[in-house]
């Protein structure tokens, strides 16, 4: 319904470098995450999924807590 | 090793967990109320008449009590349970726990009593007047400092995907029950929406939007990440599909509104990219769809015994169904078909049946035989309780896509001379009962199933004992900060709450200054008209009980600019004639017509009788009476401060208006009186003072009605209506 009046929006003036730079921010934060991730380690990844899994996760942080 | 030794608080939880189902079940019955009120109008009238039960008043307390009474308790629910185990800790204070719980108790039942007696502030799902809003707002920010004071206390290193969708949830609903709540104050029930017309159903909607978004589902995703690994004895099936699902999710949900508002406005290329982004917009929903039904690839096995899964199972495949059907109805020609009609209704009822009600209850089922060390009561009850729940949803949701379709199309269809097929909307009414019926059936099924399993609860809480201190130990982790080297980034914004948080409010506000600045500035882009002049003192007074009676649940105030909307309604509306609508009141649903430009259509006795036995004057209407509009004397001890509070928001009445506007309220009153009676028929008038009758009638709150009514869309049938 709302189409019907975003005319009063999209004639406001300069209004177009709105979406534009949502669009801009989106993309470039999606792009990093997505390199971000797809780098991630298979042990980092492994430990983080296991967090709520009652003795993985003890296990997983006694070890950590040795090693420090 | 040092290890610590501490207790989980697991009372929390169960207060939680009975408030969700005895409120879920109490939502439920109001929404199977309303529905029998569709399907049996006449039966609802003769004996269940009460203004209290009239459909406008409880509709809203149905879809209040459901969303932030059913779903709220269930998030904090599994908020409570999983966040403490999550971090090793517990809840930081016990003190805010139950301020917490009580609060917000308290606030629900708040809502329980103002909304039936009309005390509303007509905004769809924030209907709630000014002093609970503020209510709301304090509570939350308990509830927020709460987690974030355990976040800051845990034994763990990491953060778990769960707790980044419990942070965004706290931080966007803060930030749309804020813009949206702006409202001045004129008594202590009766406020006035900042915003006006247009703006004002932009930011309501922006709110609308993403209500759903971060009510209804972000933090129900965070339940699922945590819940569906633990029913199911193995990790979430990719922890790297869960960081993009997440940072996607709140980043394009928020952008999706001003997107799709301001597409128009982007560049070519830009619109391309939006284009493939619009295509991506599924992606992570259905991210999080597959992902928890993934983390059950090769345990589908334990899907056939395990209960809980059954229902997280149905859950996540609402989630996606709904998820695909949203994207689809904001398509221009769906959009067409389905605004208005009952496809709205059977959409959001996916998801709130489907997607909400079966995890809570996967949940529940999951969480008290834990709580109560003991197994669940009867696993044959829960699979009864699955499959009529499931039936329930199913006999629910399609009579109302059905009944959608079948509106939306008659309200389309003309005759090769070009004039409407149904231009009686009675019609259209008529053709939905069959479906109402079922609807209502397919509730009372899924109640049925809600009653089975508090139950079965209760009978398992019986037979166990509960562990109100719950042991748990962990090592003592003095130095959470400490970063090893070459760890990955994310882990680093993880364990720092503070960060995230920061991190988060801005992906959030991003998508919300985007949108919310075009919104603030729209105002001065409105073409005033310069024949739209503010509503008179009485007609105030009037749409103040068209807004007390819940009108707009029913009748819609827009005319839309379609060639059978035009034929059937009149000209369409225009964004200049709503500028003094504090608060705008377009609905979003037709259950009767659009009233946009009801104003000089029928004569004031119409309306009188009307509104006094609606099936009296249109045959087979399903509108409730309103005879207490007859009855009760209009309150005019306000009309003075409402006045000055419109001048405080700008609507130019002459400066001192308010000492008049009584005065002229009552000679307006008293014309409207004087024709109706003019009306009557002879013999009603033999045995009666006619003066005598016309002071009676101007008193009365229908009286204001009818100005409002007759008012409405008249002002651009005079003069300059600009193109």
């Amino acid at each position: 319904m709302l189409r019907f009046i975003k005319h009063n929006l999209t004639t406001i003036e300069g209004i177009d470098i709105y979406p534009l730079i949502s669009l801009l921010i989106f993309t470039l934060f999606f792009a990093i995450v997505l390199t971000r991730v797809i780098r991630m380690s298979k042990a980092e990844v492994e430990e983080l999924s296991n967090i709520p899994m009652d003795a993985e996760e003890s296990r997983v942080i006694q070890e950590e807590t040795v090693k420090q | 090793m040092e290890v610590e030794k501490f207790n989980y608080d697991n009372k929390i939880v169960k207060y939680f967990a009975y408030a969700t189902i005895i409120w879920g079940i109490i939502g439920m019955i109001v929404g199977l109320v309303v529905a029998l009120q569709l399907a049996f109008p006449q039966f609802f009238n003769d004996y269940l008449g009460f203004k209290v039960l009239s459909f406008g008043r409880i509709r809203p307390l149905h879809t209040n009590a459901v969303i932030f009474a059913f779903v709220g308790n269930g998030i904090f629910t599994g908020v409570y349970y999983s966040l403490q185990r999550l971090l090793k800790a517990r809840m930081w204070s016990d003190k805010l726990s139950y301020i917490n719980f009580w609060g917000w108790q308290i606030i629900i039942l708040s809502a329980v009593l103002t909304l039936p007696l009309g005390i509303t502030s007509s905004k769809e799902y924030a209907e709630l007047e000014w002093p609970i809003d503020i209510a709301i707002t304090l509570l939350w920010v308990v509830f927020g400092w709460n987690m974030f004071a355990t976040i800051l206390n845990r034994r763990v290193k990491h953060l778990y995907v769960a707790i980044w969708f419990y942070i965004g949830t706290f931080v966007a609903v803060a930030i749309l029950h804020i813009f949206n709540s702006f409202e001045l104050p004129v008594s202590f029930f009766k406020s006035y929406s900042w915003y006006a017309g247009v703006q004002d159903a932009l930011v309501q909607w922006w709110y609308g939007h993403n209500a759903v978004a971060f009510f209804l589902t972000t933090p129900y995703l965070g339940l699922m990440y945590y819940f569906v690994p633990k029913a199911a004895e193995r990790p979430v099936y990719s922890y790297r599909l869960s960081i993009i699902h997440f940072w996607a999710l709140i980043f394009i949900y928020i952008w999706a509104g001003p997107h799709h508002l301001l597409y128009s406005s982007l560049p070519d290329w830009a619109q391309s990219l939006g284009v493939v982004f619009s295509v991506m917009l599924i992606a992570p929903s259905w991210g999080g769809m597959l992902n928890g039904l993934l983390t059950l690839r090769g345990a589908w096995d334990k899907v056939r015994d395990n209960v809980t899964l059954k229902f997280m199972v149905v859950a996540l495949t609402c989630y996606g169904m709904a998820t695909f059907e949203g994207p689809l109805l904001s398509l221009k020609n769906v959009n067409m078909l389905s605004h208005f009609t009952d496809w709205t209704i059977a959409h959001v009822h996916v998801g709130g049946l489907g997607w909400n009600g079966m995890l809570t209850f996967g949940m529940l089922y999951w969480l008290f035989p834990k709580m109560f060390r003991t197994e669940l009561y009867s696993k044959k009850l829960a699979n009864q309780h699955f499959w009529i729940a499931t039936l329930g949803i199913i006999l629910y949701a399609i009579p109302m896509y059905v009944a959608g379709f079948v509106q939306g199309l008659m309200w389309q269809e003309f005759t090769p001379e070009g004039t409407l097929v149904n231009a009686d909307f009675l019609k259209t009414v008529e053709a939905l009962r069959p479906y109402y019926i079922l609807r209502s059936i397919g509730g009372l099924l899924f109640i049925t199933g809600t009653v089975m399993m508090f139950y079965n609860l209760i009978k398992t809480a019986r037979k166990g004992s509960f562990q109100a201190e719950e042991p748990a130990e962990a090592p003592v982790t003095k130095n959470l900060k400490v970063s090893t080297k070459g760890e990955y980034w994310h882990r680093r914004i993880e364990r720092k709450p503070v960060q995230f948080m920061i991190l988060s409010i801005i992906v959030v506000a991003i998508g919300g200054i985007i949108e919310i600045v075009p919104t603030l500035v729209v105002k001065s882009n409105v073409k005033t008209i310069s024949s739209v002049k503010p509503y008179t003192p009485l007609e105030l007074e009037g749409r103040d009980i068209y807004i007390r009676e819940g009108c707009y649940n029913c009748h819609s105030q827009m005319v839309r600019p379609l060639r059978f909307e035009t034929v059937r309604y009149g000209e369409y509306s225009k964004s200049g004639e709503f500028v003094y609508d504090h608060p705008f009141q377009w609905g979003s649903k037709r259950t009767g017509p659009d009233l946009a430009r009801e104003g000089g259509l029928r004569s004031n006795m119409w309306h009188y009788e009307h509104m006094i036995r609606p099936k009296d004057v249109s045959e087979g209407s399903i509108m409730p009476a309103y005879p207490w509009m007859r009855t009760d004397d209009l309150d005019i001890s306000l009309t003075a401060k409402k006045i000055e509070a419109m001048q405080t928001l700008n609507v130019p009445y002459p400066e001192g208006y308010a000492k008049q506007a009584v005065a002229d309220l009552k000679k307006q009153a008293r014309e409207i009186a004087e024709d109706i009676v003019s009306n009557f028929e002879p013999d009603v008038l033999k045995n009666v003072n006619k003066e005598e009758l016309i002071r009676d009638i101007e008193k009365k709150e229908i009286v204001a009605v009818i100005a409002y009514l007759q008012r409405l869309g008249t002002d651009i049938k005079a003069s300059d209506v600009p193109k």
